[in-house]
């Protein structure tokens, strides 16, 4: 699934990364917890997360996860943007909750890590 | 072929989580410029943050030293902190001592040491209480051309 299907379904705000939206990713997980992110070893994964700080953006880096939603009105900081433009990532923020939010790409066909 | 050997050195400090992961940015930088597989970097780095949160976590402060060779990257974490008392009991998953903060930050879960292990081709820690803790991780370059992985 590209990722401009991903904000047009969420009807989301993309705040940085906006050249990389013909990105397709195939696995959605979704998890506050950086320590769970970091064991995946699945590829084009996009993360669903309401955690919000500098150690989501280097996480994703370092996972090669290239792109992050934050749900429930969650704000990137501007530390964050600046990390994540350094890195060519995707943040994407929706004042949709994590659930809802998984449920709706989960049904549009984005498939689960397990 | 003769081996030729390039070596990276980055100082750590203890307790300032916005800095935590730099210096694993740095070093993904570097070995993508070398021609190293993708999969072995993300294996790499991956480790390294791992320990880059620890050492900020846990310890007071950290040298990280990497040998790039022809057929090896070669990591080592040392820090100086309190040591780890019990090494199998941390190496278990779930096992952690975080404090609240650090879990407010998204980690804490006693998955970090076990998912270094699962990221390297050899590791090995060792630890002194009082002193601090040494992990020597070691991973095999797979060719770029002849992917066998
Ligand atoms: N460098 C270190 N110095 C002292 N103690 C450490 C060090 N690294 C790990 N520990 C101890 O080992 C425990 C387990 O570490 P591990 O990285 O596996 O999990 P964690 O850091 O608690 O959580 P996670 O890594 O999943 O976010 C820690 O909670 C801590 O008590
Ligand atoms: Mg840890």
């Amino acid at each position: 699934m590209e990722v401009k299907e991903v904000v047009s379904i969420l009807n989301a705000k993309v705040i940085c990364g906006k050249q990389y939206l013909d990105k397709s990713v195939d696995f959605g997980f979704a998890s506050d917890l950086m320590s769970d992110v970091l064991t995946l070893d699945a590829d084009n994964i996009l993360l669903i997360t309401g955690l919000s700080n500098l150690q989501t953006i280097r996480t994703l880096e370092m996972s090669d996860i290239c792109v992050v939603i934050l749900a429930r009105d969650k704000k990137a900081s501007k530390g964050m943007i600046e990390l994540a433009i350094e890195s060519d990532l995707l943040i994407i923020e929706t004042e949709k909750s994590m659930f809802k939010t998984a449920g709706l790409l989960f049904e549009a066909g984005l498939k689960s890590v397990y | 072929m003769v081996e030729e050997t390039i070596s990276l050195q980055y100082k750590i400090d203890g307790g300032d989580f916005k800095k935590a992961g730099y210096a694993s940015s740095q070093i993904k930088k570097r070995l993508q410029k070398l021609n190293i597989h993708p999969k072995v970097i993300k294996k790499i780095v991956i480790a390294l943050y791992e320990a880059e949160i620890n050492v900020v976590a846990y310890a007071y402060d950290a040298v990280i030293r990497i040998e790039i060779g022809n057929e090896t990257v070669k990591v080592k974490i040392k820090d100086n902190g309190p040591g780890i008392q019990d090494i199998n009991q941390a190496m278990e998953k779930g096992y952690s001592t975080a404090s609240s903060k650090i879990r407010e930050m998204g980690f804490g879960a006693g998955m970090g040491l076990s998912n270094m292990k699962k990221n390297s081709d050899k590791f090995d820690i060792k630890s002194k209480i009082n002193e601090g803790t040494e992990i020597n991780i070691i991973n095999y370059r797979i060719n770029i051309k002849n992917e066998n992985n």
